[in-house]
């Protein structure tokens, strides 16, 4: 027994199903399903290959088919199902890889009679999502005879992970608890009753749909990533959105792998959609190693993964960003902090595009259909910090970060400047920097971010810490205009003041903007971590100062020995970092004092 | 699949399930013919992708293959060129299957064309199998991360950009660079360290090569003893220019049945990407299709990562497929459409420098844009040495630093710098020259290594900001006791 969130289409009685009239790759166009909705899965020819239809026009039905279409025929039947593409939400999610539409790809490796497993995704399989076998621990938090409505809490499952599962009343149903179950059982089975209607844990939501929450409300807390250029300069808001355009090979994969990692979020929802199928692999060899930086657990444990790598079906990929996105809202209804990671949200465009191209419609920007702006904006506006549905009003949130690949590097295409009217933090990835090595290649001078955070990082890391930030920004800035100069006049053009700014601005970059992500202690930098680093660079900026003040020459004090323990800063331990700045400033005044 | 081709053993490409001979006896009329496309009626029964024989009027048969069906009417690409089909008599027969290639250990050792028909005169091929030529996606769940260190003997590789057993790693040129011969370089030279040893089975797909390529390719990959371990399939430039299209997935194919079902390592080298994505163009002008950049077809990426993610290892199965692909950037253009779906495909990237190679610099491997992502995983103690990835870090960033300065140098001259700046000026040029220029001498791990820690030991101990402290003294000691 499947709970629909959203009540059921009503029974059209008599199926008619069409049949194949044209196949272009992944578009096909059937005759005589006169009863189709535009979404409604359909199943494609004599293997039953499931499609959806993106397009109706009189006689003519347009499916998006999920697999390769390969051997179709024309006048092969296709079965309407009358239902829109769906995914299932349940225990069972978290630590699970799943492919576009959310097939179980270990179910599929396991799929034949090969010893080692099925190396190869084979075609038209189906294969339940959530596990129908495996049974969960029920333990209800209702009571007979209780009133509850759509997102009231129902009862908690124990998943083997730190995070408890929360089984929410379903939309659409509410009334009094007749019944509840306590014990093992498996997702369909009833663990409740209420109004009259069982309920079980599986829930089914159309992933076109956003989910509905009681009110939004505004990102106020930072997502804190242990990337130090990310907290400190440009920091994205729980609940917030953030975009990483950067050319190839510029670290847009290792910076989202990071973020999947190190974030303190509660899940992660990891998409790669389009990209190598190694990236997947990678996570999935490495996550289940480590633990989660918050709760010691699995990390593995708190990851959804969604896998349309780049040779997988290209309709596919259209669909796994909103099968991704749906999974990250049910957890944020559980009162969860979701972070969403796309990698890479331009393949996901060029599957839009494809598929555009195929129906041939009328191209905007290079060959981009006009509705690009509106999908996308309908996907980054369904991040959001939220109280949830539910008399507990509990809060969640999805973060959504992004990542784009713009042709040849290139930041004024079209997927690139549509996501920017969207996103609220930009982390802008630079070719020549990730060449010269420098990482994360975030260029400092082109980043922003939209959310105000000062506030409450001054509050909970320390008093200051905006002013840091503020100061950082400032000599980043002041460096870039320096650095202008040196290139057209050479460095005796500078006054010795100046030279003092080029030289703090070195250890800047390269002590504490560049943080290795295969350092072991390195990758991850806490707060106060990062605030005492900083204030180890500011405060030999300013014995810095002092020095050429009392017209010492800005070199002599850039090479005092104490300057070249800055660079260890990074493979500090987080506990000892406060007492070892402390030591380390006493040490760089008291040398070029000596000066 | 079928197991048997009907046409003898000869015809490598095959297309039938036994259906063959049901459809064959439909003939269908060619209505017109653009480019290497040809528009025929009576598609019903005919799928979507599937292979066909075109006839010619003059009874030649050749082979194409159905882009896209609609009604009563098929789109077909014809492998062979459609030089004379333009005529009412121009038939097509259905084979009722995808395209095929013959499979199996018999293939090693031999010259095939395009298609994947024998040129070298030899026997028929005795296939195990025959296989679908498009493959069919490896699902992430079912591989293995590429670990092992291939040592190449290149140092520029090897030390900085680190090749491993089931990586795609190409090899951006421009015209007239030596990209063929780092090519053949590096599969002469390449073994995989520690477990699985053994050489490489080479197949060698050319697309649209000059004939001058060709030669070379069969003088260094199907030489004496170099034959009884490769497999080369020639389109050359005057082949028909879709028959690129098919050359790379028949190899493909033929090496991962090698890999997956016989265990062996395959080292698959296609060159040149840039002539398979021009017969893409080609295909998709004449579909009248929407261009995306520069005319090339918005679908490329997806269709080159249909090859390029053929390349890996699989959880709990010997063998690998590794690939390495030659690429002539059109006007040495790092942002043109073919290198750059490519590079965002691929895990990494090997770029050859116009400029090194002006400067007698060989291999003319520019170490900045090239890059090795799965260098990481295939490194370190146990794989390479403890301090490779120390070593590696701190060539990059003090090489990096030497350009920049170079760079400064040029325009305000060398006045302002501080000795630092000098050394690492100095470091710049001895690096290109005596680490990236090793010429034709093959150099192990432990020699590439050791060179860079003598072209480092010209800085201070303390201006090896990417060494760690423990790395440095151990290094320390060890000179000192030697
Ligand atoms: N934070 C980092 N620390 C160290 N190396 C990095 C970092 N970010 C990126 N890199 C290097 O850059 C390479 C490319 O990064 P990747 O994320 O795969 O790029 P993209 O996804 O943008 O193509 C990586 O393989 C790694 O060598
Ligand atoms: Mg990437």
């Amino acid at each position: 027994m499947t709970q629909t969130d959203v009540r059921s289409r009503p029974d059209r009685g008599a199926r008619i199903d069409g049949e194949i009239w044209r196949v272009s790759g992944p578009v096909v166009v059937a005759t005589g399903l006169t009863d189709a909705r535009l979404y409604n899965v359909v199943y494609v020819g004599e293997a039953r290959l499931p499609g959806e239809v993106i397009r109706l026009d009189g006689e003519r039905a347009t499916i998006q088919v999920y697999e390769d279409t390969s051997g179709l025929r024309v006048g092969e039947p296709v079965e309407d199902t009358g239902e829109a593409l769906t995914v299932e939400l349940g225990p069972g999610l978290l630590g699970g890889i799943f492919d576009g539409t959310q097939r179980p790809l270990p179910t599929i490796a396991a799929v034949g009679d090969d010893p080692y497993g099925a190396p190869t995704i084979g075609r038209g399989l189906q294969v339940p999502s959530l596990d129908r076998e495996r049974r969960w621990t029920f333990v209800p938090s209702v009571s007979a005879g209780d009133k509850v409505g759509p997102g009231d809490v129902l009862g908690i499952v124990a998943e083997p992970t730190a995070i408890s599962h929360k089984v929410l009343v379903p939309h659409g149903v509410s009334g009094v608890v007749e019944e509840t179950r306590e014990g093992s059982f498996t997702v369909e089975e009833p663990v409740a009753v209420v109004g009259g209607e069982p309920v079980a844990m599986l829930r089914r939501w159309p992933v076109r749909e956003p989910r509905p929450v009681a009110r939004r409300l505004d990102p106020e807390e930072p997502l804190v990533t242990g990337q130090r250029i990310l907290d400190t300069l440009f920091p994205v808001a729980r609940g917030g959105t953030a975009t990483i355009p950067g050319g190839f090979g510029t670290g847009k994969t290792v910076l989202e792998q990071s973020l999947a990692k190190f974030s303190d979020a509660d899940v992660v929802v990891y998409i790669g959609c389009g990209e190598r199928g190694n990236e997947l692999t990678e996570v999935l060899e490495e996550f289940p190693e480590l633990t989660d930086p918050k709760t010691g657990a699995s990390l593995m444990g708190r990851t959804v993964l969604i896998a349309n790598t780049s040779n997988m079906p290209v309709a596919a990929r259209e669909a796994s960003i909103y099968t991704g996105i749906a999974i990250a809202e049910y957890f944020r209804d559980q009162g969860l902090g979701v972070a969403l990671m796309a990698d890479s949200t331009s393949r996901w465009g060029e599957a839009l595009r494809e598929v555009s191209g195929r129906l041939e419609e009328m191209p905007a920007e290079e060959g981009y259909p006009a509705y690009l702006s509106t999908r996308l904006a309908e996907f980054y506006e369904r991040a959001g910090s939220v109280v949830c549905l539910g008399a507990d009003e509990r809060e969640g949130s999805v973060t959504v970060v992004g990542a784009v690949s713009p042709a040849g590097g290139d930041f004024s295409e079209p997927i690139t400047q549509n996501t920017l009217r969207l996103a609220g933090t930009f982390w802008a990835l630079d070719t020549s920097l990730a060449r010269a090595r420098h990482f994360p290649a975030i260029a400092w001078g082109t980043s922003y971010t939209l959310y105000e955070l000062d506030g409450w990082f001054d509050r909970e890391v320390a008093d200051g810490w905006s002013d840091g930030r503020a100061w950082a920004l400032d000599l980043l800035q002041k460096e870039g205009a320096l650095l202008d100069i040196v290139q057209l006049l050479g460095a005796d053009a500078l006054a010795p003041a100046q030279r003092a700014i080029l030289a703090t601005g070195r250890l800047m970059r390269e002590d504490f903007l560049q943080q290795s992500a295969f350092d072991e202690i390195d990758a991850y930098c806490a707060l106060p971590k990062q605030r005492h680093m900083l204030r180890v660079v500011r405060a030999a900026h300013e014995a810095l100062v002092a020095t050429v003040g009392r017209g010492a020459a800005s070199e002599a004090g850039a090479a005092v020995p104490a300057l070249r323990e800055v660079s260890r800063m990074k493979y500090w331990p987080d506990e000892e970092a406060e007492g070892r700045a402390s030591d380390l400033i006493e040490r760089i005044r008291k040398e070029m004092e000596e000066l | 699949m079928s197991e048997r081709s009907p046409n003898g053993m000869t015809q490598a490409i095959a297309g039938t399930n036994g259906r063959a001979s049901l459809f064959s006896l439909e003939r269908r009329t060619v209505g017109y013919v653009s480019g290497p496309l040809l528009v025929a009626g009576g598609a019903e029964g005919v799928g979507y992708n599937e292979i066909v024989d075109v006839v010619a009027p003059n009874g030649e048969t050749r082979r194409g293959q159905v882009l896209e069906v609609e009604g009563d009417k098929m789109v077909v690409q014809v492998l062979g060129g459609t030089r004379g089909l333009d005529r009412p008599a121009t038939k097509v027969r259905s084979r009722g299957e995808v395209a095929t290639m013959a499979v199996g250990s018999d293939l090693v050792g031999r010259i095939l064309d395009g298609s994947g028909r024998p040129t070298d005169g030899g026997p028929p091929l005795r296939p195990a199998a025959y296989r679908d030529v498009n493959g069919a996606p490896l699902n992430p769940y079912a591989r293995a991360h590429p670990s092992d260190f291939i040592e190449t003997g290149i140092s520029a590789i090897d030390g900085l950009n680190t090749l491993v057993r089931g990586q795609k790693l190409p090899i951006f040129s421009g015209f007239g660079l030596p990209a063929a011969e780092l090519a053949a370089r590096i599969a002469e030279g390449a073994s995989v360290v520690g477990e699985g040893e053994g050489d490489f089975v080479v197949v060698f797909a050319a697309m649209g090569v000059t004939h001058r390529e060709a030669a070379f390719f069969r003088r260094r990959f199907a030489g004496s003893a170099a034959l009884e371990r490769s497999v080369l399939f020639l389109n050359l430039a005057d082949d028909p220019s879709v028959e690129r299209i098919l050359t790379p997935r028949a190899a493909l194919t033929a090496a991962e049945y090698l890999a997956w079902e016989e265990g062996r390592d395959v080292l698959v080298i296609l060159s040149d990407i840039t002539n398979y994505a021009e017969a893409l163009r080609e295909v998709s002008a004449a579909r009248e299709e929407i261009p995306g950049r520069r005319g090339y077809p918005g679908y490329m990426y997806t269709d080159l990562a249909s090859l390029f993610e053929r390349a890996g290892r699989v959880r709990g199965r010997p063998g690998s497929v590794t690939q390495l692909m030659i690429l002539s950037m059109p006007d040495d253009d790092i942002t043109h459409p073919i290198p750059d779906l490519t590079g965002y495909i691929t895990e990494g990237q090997i770029v050859l420098s116009r400029e090194l190679d002006r400067r007698g610099i060989d291999p003319p491997i520019d170490v900045l844009p090239s890059l090795s992502r799965l260098m990481n995983a295939g490194i370190g103690a146990g794989k390479t040495r403890e301090d490779h990835r120390q070593v590696a870090d701190q060539l990059y960033a003090s090489f990096a630093r030497g350009r920049e300065l170079r760079r400064l140098v040029s325009i305000v001259g060398e006045g302002a710098l501080s000795d630092e700046d000098r050394r690492q000026l100095a470091f710049a040029d001895d690096f290109e020259e005596k680490f990236v220029g090793q010429g034709v001498n093959r150099r192990s791990i432990e020699d590439t290594l050791e060179t860079a820690w003598r072209l480092l030991g010209r800085f201070p101990p303390d201006e090896l900001k990417r060494i760690k402290p423990e790395t440095l003294e151990r290094r320390q000691t060890m000179e000192e006791g030697l």
